[in-house]
C-alpha cells in the first residue's frame, strides 16, 4: 500500500521538475486522494472480515418446535429446545392461576399481567424460554422437585433472580420477564412455537 | 579451481547419461505405441440457444426458469437424486414467498423422531430442513439403482467440467451410437441395465433416459418439451451449486469499478512523485 | 545498516520521541520500509514482486484465520462445512474464493520474484542468504499450500494427499513406515486431516518469521538492481518511501484488479472440478493433477518410467520411483547451490548474450513442464518431460557453470547513474539528480568493480 510506511511524506520538492506554487499544490492533492481512496478501500474490505462472525444464514433462519403438552398434568412442566435455547411449557393449577392474578396488580420490575403472559385463548400454559434475563442461565423450577425461589415460581441459582408463578421478575438482579416466545395452538394439545 | 570444476561437470555428465539411459524404454514405447480402439465420448457439450440468463459478467437469475426448474428436480430427478447442501429456506431466493417455502417444505417428508416413542419416523418438511435424500444410506441406493449411486445433485454444475452445459448435453445425450463410429470400435456394446449416452465419460451410464415430451405440467404453464426441461434443471442446478453466482458478479463489478479509480490515482501519485527522477531511457 | 547518506529517523513529536526512546519501531520501519532505506533508482517492474509476495502472504493469514472460525476438521463433516462457509456464512463465498485464489496468485507472484532472481542473478554474492531464505520461504509454501488443498476434503484433497504422501514410501528402508507415521495411518483419515490443518494453520506464521529474515538479509547489502553494477553514490539511489511505495502502491492496484476477475468472475478456473465431489476412498479421479502451481515438480516426478541401472547388466541402482521423488526435491534443491554453481562476474542477465539465451530456454522448459505436469501420464507427454527435465538439470549443473566461464559479457555501465541519466561523472562528482556531492564514499580499493560496501 502506499502508505505502507507509515510516514507520508511529500517528496523532497527539490527532486521534481516542477517546483512552482500550482504544481506543489496539485500535486498534494493528488497524494491524498490516493491515499485517502486507498483507505476508504482498506475500510471497505474490513467490513466482510467483521460481518462474517455475525449469525450465519442457518442459524438466523428461523427454526420451529412443536410440544405437545396432552400429558403435561396442571403442576407440572416440561422442558423443550427452542432455537438452541430451553423452552420451558408449564401447566398452571387452579391455586397458582390465583395467586398469579392477584399479584398482577403487584410492585414489578417489570409489570405485566398474567392475561398478558399466557396470550388470549390460552389458560392455563405458560410458555417462557428457560433463560434467566440476567445473564443468561438456566432458572429452577421446572423440573420436578427444584426450587422454585420465593414466589413459587422459577429461581435462577447463578445470581439469586426470582420469578413468579408467572415467569415475572419479583426478586434479584434479573432486569425483565422471562421472554414468551411467539407460538400458536396448532390443535388442542400441540403448540407450535416460533 | 579448474581441475574441481572439470571434475564435478564429469560427474555430473555420466550421472546424465545414466539418467538418459532410464528413458530409453520410454522412448522406445513411444516410437512404438499402441493405439486403444474405443468409442470415445463427446467433450464437447452443446448448449441451449442462447445460453443461460445468467452467463457472462452481467449474468442474472431467470427465476421463472429456476422456479421451473425446481419443478423439475422435485417431479423427476428427486426420486433418485439427493440435494443434501440446500435447505427449503433457499428457495425464497427463488422469487417465493414465506408461506410459500413453509407450504412447499410441508409437501416433501424428512426424517423425524417422534415424541412419544422416541423411534425414527418422518415429519412434514420445515423451511429450516434440509432437502431430504431419497435412500437411507449408500447401500439402499446402490440396490435401487443396479449398484450404480445416483450422486447428490447440490453441487454437480460445479464438480463437472463445463458443468451447466454437461447437464443439459447428459439430459439430451440418449441418442443412438453413430454406426461409422460402432465399425471402428470392436468393443463396442451397451451392457444391459446401462444406457448409451455419449456424453457421459464411459458412454454408457446407469441413468435410464428421463424426459420425454410433456412428462410435467409447468406451473407457468411452458411447454414441456425435452429441451425446455433440460435447460431448466441445468440453471436450477447452477443456482443450487452456487446461489451467491450472481451476487458475486455484481459484488466484482463493483469491486473492480473502485480498484480501478484507486489505481489510476495512485498511478497518478506515483507519476508525480517520480517525475524528475526518470532519466532518458537507456537500452539496459 | 545503510548507507551513509541514509536519512535519519527523527520523531517530531514528544510521542513518537518517547517511543523511539522505549521501542524504536517506527524508526525499524522507517529504516525497513520508508525514507530510511535508499534503493536503487533504476529498479523495473520485476522488482515489485517481493512486495506483492508480502502483501499475498498477508491476505493468505487474513482470509485463512477466518476461514478456519467456520471450518472443521473432521473427515465426517469437513465438506459440508466448506459448504456451509459458502451458503451460510456472510461474505463466506468471498473470503474462501479469495483464500483460494489468493494461493494461485501468492504462487504466481513468487514465481515472477524468483525469475527475476535468476535473471538478474540476484542469488550471487553478497546476496546469496537472501536467495537461500527465498528458497526456504518456497519450499514451505508448497507445504503449506499442499496441506490447505487436503482440508476441503474433496476427491482431489483426498488423493492428492495419498499421492504425495506416498512419495515418501520411495525412500529405502525408512519410507513405508515414514509414509504410515506421517498419514497417521494406511490412507489420508482423520488424522491425516486434523494435523495437516493444524499445521496449515502453523506453517503461514513460520513463513512470515523467515520472511522478516529474508527482508533483514537484504537489507545488509541493500536491492540489487537490473544492471547488476553495486550503488556507488547516492546519485544512484532514491528512498525506499516515496518512491518505491508509490510504485509498489499502483501496481498493487494494477494487480488487484486482476485478482478480482478471478476471485468474481472466475474462481474456479484455477482449480479442478473433482474438488467438488466429496472425497471417495473407494474411487480414484481419472486423471490425479495437483494445483497448477504444483505441476512442473510433478511433471519432473512422472519423467522418470525406468529404473536406473548400469547398462547392459540388469543391475538396478535406483528405482523409478524413487528417482522420480529425487529428481523432484532435487529440482529445488540445486537452487540452494545455485549461487557456487554460476561464478560469472557480470549479475545482470541483460548484459550477458548467452546467459540470457539459456535463461529463456529455461522459462520455456518449466512451461513445458508445466503443460505436461497436467497432461494425462502418456505419450507423448511423458517424454517431453523427460526431455524438459533432462535440459532442467542440465540447465543449472552444467550450462551455467560453463557458461560463467567462457561467456564474453558486454560492457557494463559505470553506474547506475550513468544507465539512468546517459552520462555520470566518473571522479566522484555528481551530474544526477542534482543529489549532494559532498556525500560520496571513495570505492574500497580491493572492490575491482568499484562498488561500495554499505556502512553498518
Amino acid at each position: 500500500m502506499a502508505d505502507a510506511s507509515g510516514v507520508a511524506t511529500a517528496p523532497d520538492s527539490s527532486e521534481t521538475a516542477d517546483n512552482s506554487e500550482e504544481g506543489v499544490r496539485r500535486r498534494d492533492w493528488i497524494h491524498i486522494a490516493a491515499i485517502s481512496t486507498a483507505g476508504v478501500g482498506g475500510a471497505a474490505v474490513v467490513f466482510p472480515l467483521v460481518a462474517q462472525m455475525a449469525p450465519t444464514a442457518d442459524v438466523l433462519a428461523a427454526s420451529t418446535t412443536l410440544v405437545d403438552v396432552s400429558s403435561v398434568e396442571p403442576g407440572q412442566a416440561i422442558k423443550d429446545v427452542f432455537r438452541g435455547q430451553p423452552l420451558f411449557v408449564k401447566r398452571l393449577t387452579p391455586e397458582e392461576i390465583a395467586a398469579a392474578k392477584a399479584d398482577d396488580g403487584a410492585n414489578m420490575r417489570d409489570p405485566a399481567t398474567l392475561e398478558e403472559r399466557l396470550g388470549e385463548g390460552n389458560e392455563d400454559i405458560l410458555i417462557t424460554l428457560g433463560v434467566c434475563t440476567h445473564l443468561g442461565c438456566v432458572p429452577l423450577g421446572a423440573g420436578e422437585g427444584e426450587n422454585k425461589g420465593e414466589f413459587n415460581g422459577y429461581f435462577c441459582p447463578c445470581h439469586g433472580s426470582h420469578y413468579d408463578v408467572a415467569g415475572r421478575i419479583r426478586k434479584g438482579p434479573a432486569p425483565t420477564n422471562l421472554a414468551v416466545p411467539e407460538y400458536s395452538f396448532q390443535s388442542d394439545t400441540v403448540i407450535r412455537v416460533g | 579451481m579448474t581441475i574441481r570444476l572439470g571434475g564435478i561437470i564429469f560427474g555430473l555428465v555420466l550421472c546424465g547419461i545414466l539418467v538418459l539411459w532410464s528413458m530409453v524404454p520410454g522412448i522406445f514405447n513411444y516410437a512404438t505405441p499402441e493405439k486403444p480402439d474405443y468409442y470415445a465420448f463427446q467433450e464437447e457439450n452443446i448448449q441451449p440457444a442462447g445460453g443461460f440468463a445468467f452467463d457472462g459478467p452481467l449474468g442474472k437469475w431467470d427465476y421463472a426458469q429456476l422456479q421451473r426448474g425446481y419443478q423439475v428436480y422435485k417431479e423427476v430427478c428427486s426420486a433418485c437424486h439427493s440435494m443434501k447442501y440446500v435447505a427449503f429456506r433457499n428457495l425464497e431466493q427463488l422469487g417465493y414467498t414465506e408461506a410459500e417455502v413453509r407450504a412447499e417444505a410441508a409437501t416433501w417428508s424428512v426424517p423425524g423422531i417422534d415424541p412419544t416413542t422416541g423411534e425414527e419416523t418422518t415429519r412434514p418438511g420445515e423451511p429450516t430442513d434440509q432437502f431430504p435424500s431419497p435412500y437411507p444410506n449408500e447401500v439402499a441406493a446402490r440396490i435401487a439403482n443396479n449398484n450404480a449411486l445416483p450422486p447428490d445433485l447440490s453441487l454437480i454444475t460445479k464438480a463437472r467440467k463445463d458443468g451447466v452445459n454437461y447437464v443439459y448435453s447428459l439430459m439430451l445425450g440418449y441418442n443412438e451410437p453413430d454406426p461409422e463410429d460402432v465399425a471402428k470400435s470392436p468393443d463396442f456394446e451397451t451392457p444391459s441395465g446401462l444406457y448409451f449416452n455419449e456424453y457421459f465419460y464411459n458412454i454408457n451410464i446407469a441413468m435410464p433416459p428421463q424426459l420425454y415430451p410433456d412428462l410435467i405440467t409447468y406451473a407457468d404453464g411452458t411447454e414441456a418439451t425435452p429441451e425446455q426441461m433440460a435447460a431448466d434443471i441445468a440453471a436450477f442446478l447452477t443456482w443450487t451449486a452456487e446461489p451467491s453466482l450472481v451476487q458475486r458478479k455484481q459484488t466484482g463489478w463493483f469491486v473492480i469499478g473502485f480498484l480501478a479509480f484507486a489505481t489510476f490515482l495512485a498511478f497518478m501519485s506515483y507519476k508525480q512523485i517520480w517525475a524528475g527522477k526518470k532519466g532518458k531511457k537507456k537500452k539496459a | 545498516m545503510s548507507f551513509a547518506w541514509a536519512k535519519q529517523y527523527e520523531p517530531k513529536t514528544a510521542f513518537t520521541q518517547w517511543m523511539d526512546e522505549k521501542l524504536p519501531l517506527p524508526r525499524m520501519i522507517y529504516n525497513a520500509v520508508g525514507a530510511g532505506y535508499p534503493v536503487p533508482r533504476n529498479l523495473n517492474y520485476m522488482w515489485n514482486f517481493g512486495v506483492l509476495a508480502g502483501f499475498f502472504l498477508m491476505v493468505q493469514i487474513v482470509t485463512g484465520v477466518i476461514l478456519a472460525m467456520h471450518y472443521a476438521s473432521n473427515t465426517e463433516v469437513a465438506f459440508a462445512q466448506v459448504e456451509h462457509i459458502m451458503r451460510n456464512v456472510n461474505w463466506g463465498w468471498a473470503l474462501r474464493y479469495a483464500h483460494a485464489n489468493g494461493a494461485s496468485f501468492f504462487f504466481i507472484v513468487i514465481y515472477l520474484h524468483i525469475f527475476r532472481g535468476l535473471y538478474y542473478s540476484s542469488y550471487k554474492a553478497p546476496r546469496e542468504m537472501i536467495w537461500l531464505l527465498g528458497v526456504v520461504i518456497f519450499l514451505l509454501m508448497m507445504a503449506t499450500a499442499f496441506m490447505g488443498y487436503v482440508l476441503p476434503w474433496g476427491q482431489m484433497s483426498f488423493w492428492g494427499a495419498k499421492v504425495i504422501t506416498g512419495l515418501f514410501g520411495a525412500i529405502p528402508l525408512v519410507g513405508e513406515p515414514l509414509q504410515v507415521w506421517l498419514v497417521g495411518g494406511y490412507a489420508p483419515n482423520d488424522s491425516t486431516l486434523n494435523r495437516f490443518f493444524s499445521l496449515h494453520f502453523l506453517l503461514p506464521f513460520v513463513i512470515a518469521g523467515v520472511v522478516i529474515l529474508h527482508i533483514w538479509a537484504l537489507h545488509i547489502p541493500g536491492s540489487s538492481n537490473p544492471t547488476g553494477v553495486e550503488v556507488k553514490k547516492e546519485s544512484d539511489t532514491v528512498p525506499f518511501h516515496p518512491y518505491y511505495t508509490a510504485k509498489d502502491g499502483w501496481f498493487l492496484g494494477l494487480v488487484l484488479i486482476v485478482f478480482s476477475l478471478f476471485v468474481f468472475f472466475a474462481p474456479n478456473v484455477l482449480g479442478h472440478p473433482d474438488n467438488y465431489i466429496e472425497a471417495n476412498p473407494l474411487s480414484t479421479p481419472a486423471n490425479i493433477v495437483p494445483e497448477w502451481y504444483f505441476l512442473p515438480f510433478y511433471a519432473i516426478l512422472r519423467a522418470f518410467t525406468g529404473d536406473l541401472t548400469i547398462p547392459f547388466t540388469g543391475i538396478v541402482l535406483i528405482e523409478a520411483k524413487l528417482l522420480g521423488v529425487i529428481a523432484m526435491f532435487g529440482s529445488i534443491l540445486v537452487w540452494f547451490i545455485l549461487p557456487w554453481l554460476d561464478k560469472s562476474p557480470v549479475r545482470s542477465g541483460s548484459y550477458r548474450p548467452l546467459f540470457q539465451k539459456f535463461f529463456w530456454v529455461l522459462v520455456v522448459t518449466m512451461l513445458v513442464l508445466t503443460y505436461c505436469g497436467g497432461a494425462p501420464a502418456a505419450e507423448p507427454y511423458v517424454l517431453i518431460s523427460q526431455i524438459a527435465t533432462f535440459y532442467y538439470f542440465l540447465h543449472f549443473l552444467v550450462i551455467l557453470p560453463i557458461i560463467s566461464q567462457i561467456e564474453v559479457p558486454k560492457p557494463l555501465p559505470f553506474s547506475i547513474t550513468e544507465a539512468v541519466l546517459g552520462s555520470d561523472d566518473k571522479h566522484g562528482g555528481s551530474s544526477g539528480g542534482g543529489e549532494n556531492p559532498g556525500k560520496v564514499v571513495k570505492p574500497l580499493p580491493e572492490d575491482p568493480d568499484g562498488s561500495l560496501q554499505p556502512a553498518e
